[in-house]
């Protein structure tokens, strides 16, 4: 990863002692983490772990204690419990939710627009298509199919650039490798850094660590719903305990 | 077939596709709040009375009988309309909203209620005795072909009918929020992660599927013309299963399932007998359930709204 100054940036998440029940399952305990601008984040963890939980307590699908704070495009820092879900999207939060979620029945163009519905401004919303289009042209060519019919790679990169037609500044991503092929994985995280790489903040919440781990610029480990350590991407690839049991012991 | 019964048969025909179209409008709100919150909304067909009084009251009032003719239709459907929708929404609001996160019986349970809170208030309001709907189109011969009479009041509904079903139709695949109701329909909770206002797609659902049932009550009102407030019993009930018979949840099952429906009845009364007619329904929703519970054209696929 190329050395990118985060030392001297601020906070555009910042999540603080977040607990979460399913009835009376506590799935989360004690999440606390942030991400700074420009960076690539990842949660990382076992299946049932909570990250997905937590990423949905951060666009406040599920009830949760704690505070989540985000910086939202204006430059205001909101704590997103006090904002109506919808407007989430709007201040600038677009998340990507585990198993793509891609709408089946409606066609490829019409998610794509349901991924700008926050938006207003139609002009802009054409431009932002075109250049969705012209970074993924598969989607361009299967823009009147229904979505349902793309293969699974097809979907993710649709949910992405789904996302990314709300015009965010923090993507939410879950899962993005789930169920492809190790050479459409490799793709997607090409994507994920070119995003990056364009400006984006990406809060990433991966089973496939060690791809996870090496673009990320920081990483949050997530055991039964705690965070249990962190550090720098490239440091936890070389790190022990997450070697033993993340990164299949070697 | 000698001419008489080709005749015969065709003016069949037109009377089951007129009947037909008026089920397919209310089997539309069915398969709408169907599909967006996989609840049977049973208050739907005490929406439709509301609504035929709503016309009926306002047909009265302005002495709309006195001055038939498209302005007077109109009239009454606007009313019906105004006042389904509103009925629809405020139901969907008290009874339905919050009971959101319940279980799916308890919701059931309450449609129920509120569809029988309904049938007794408008007994109490309206009075149990039928009422003559006014007479805004005259029903006349407009035309005949080969012998075929063709009636302004058939003409009426199937107009009606066709254009309000073209109008949904672009409503809910040429607009935003009638994308949204497909995909509120789809993934509630991706929906919400597009910033859909869910609670507001909702509503609209329920405007849209009250507004149908309004102006169904309209045509319904105009063919039928005695009503009362149990009216809503039977009619809903067939109009529910012509949305069953299409597949719940797909609008063009719905269309589909209410012209069948429609079809089907005017054929068994005019070939076998009219004891037959109300028996076929339940006979349709019986061999449906058995054979094909997902509907005509129910599938893993279909267009849910
Ligand atoms: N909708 C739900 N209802 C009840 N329990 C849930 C629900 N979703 C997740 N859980 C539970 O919460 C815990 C965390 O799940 P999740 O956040 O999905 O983990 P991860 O994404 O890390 O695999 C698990 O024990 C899971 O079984
Ligand atoms: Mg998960």
């Amino acid at each position: 990863m190329t050395a990118k100054p985060t030392a001297a940036r601020e906070n555009i998440l910042k999540v603080s002692d977040l607990a979460v029940s399913y009835g009376g399952i506590q799935a989360l305990k004690s999440v606390s983490f942030e991400v700074k601008t420009g960076e690539i984040v990842s949660l990382i963890g076992a299946n049932g772990a909570g990250k997905t939980t937590t990423l949905r307590a951060v666009s406040s699908l599920v009830p949760y204690t704690g505070t989540v704070e985000f910086k939202s495009k204006s430059g205001e820092v909101l704590n997103l419990a006090t904002v109506p879900q919808h407007r989430i999207v709007k201040f600038g939060l677009a998340h990507s939710p585990e198993g793509r979620g891609v709408f089946p029945n409606l066609t490829v163009l019409e998610n794509l627009q349901m991924g700008a519905f926050s938006r207003t401004d139609k002009e802009e919303i054409a431009q932002d298509l075109e250049l969705c289009f012209a970074s993924f042209p598969r989607l361009k060519e299967r823009v009147k199919q229904k979505a349902g019919t793309l293969s699974g790679g097809e979907q993710q990169m649709l949910a992405i650039a789904r996302a990314l037609m709300a015009k965010p500044s923090l993507l939410l991503l879950d899962e993005p490798s789930l169920g492809l092929a190790p050479l459409i994985v490799a793709q997607i995280f090409e994507i994920i850094k070119k995003i990056n790489s364009e400006g984006m903040t990406v809060l990433l919440v991966e089973q496939n660590a060690r791809m996870a781990l090496k673009i990320s610029d920081r990483a949050y480990v997530v055991e039964t719903g705690k965070i249990s350590f962190s550090g720098r991407g490239k440091d936890l690839l070389g790190d022990p305990r997450i070697i033993d049991s993340y990164l299949g012991g070697h | 077939m000698d001419q008489s019964s080709a005749q015969e048969f065709i003016q069949h025909l037109i009377n089951g596709i007129s009947l037909g179209s008026i089920y397919a409008l209310i089997a539309l709100g069915y398969t709408m709040v169907y599909g967006i919150l996989q609840l049977i909304n049973f208050a739907h067909s005490e929406v439709y009375m509301v609504g035929a009084f709503a016309a009926y009251y306002t047909g009265k009032g302005l002495g709309l009988d006195q001055h038939p003719g498209f302005g007077a239709l109109f009239a009454l459907l606007l009313a019906a309309v105004v006042v389904c929708s509103i009925l629809g929404v405020t139901i969907e609001r008290l009874a339905y909203r919050p009971l959101r996160k319940a279980p799916k019986l308890n919701i059931l349970i309450t449609a129920i209620g509120v569809s029988l809170l309904l049938q007794y208030s408008g007994q109490i309001i309206f009075g149990a005795d039928p009422k003559l709907f006014p007479e805004v189109i005259k029903d006349v011969t407009v035309f005949q072909l080969g012998g075929v009479e063709v009636r302004s009041l058939d003409i009426t509904i199937l107009v009606v009918g066709t254009l309000v079903m073209i109008g949904l139709h672009f409503l809910v695949h040429a607009t935003k929020i009638g994308t949204a109701m497909r995909a509120v329909s789809s993934n509630t909770m991706v929906a919400r992660l597009m910033g859909i206002n869910v609670d507001q797609v909702i509503s609209f659902t329920f405007v849209i599927g009250s507004s149908l049932a309004g102006i169904a009550s309209v045509l319904v009102g105009l063919k039928y013309p005695k009503i009362d407030p149990l009216m809503g019993m039977l009619f809903g009930i067939k109009a529910f299963v012509a949305a069953v018979l299409g597949g719940i949840g797909s609008l063009p099952g719905a269309m589909l399932g209410g012209v069948i429906l429609g079809l089907s009845e005017e054929m068994v009364v005019g070939y076998l007998s009219s004891t037959y007619r109300d028996a076929l329904a339940f006979g349709i929703l019986i061999v449906i359930l058995l054979f094909r519970p997902s509907g005509l054209l129910g599938s893993q696929t279909r267009e849910k709204v």
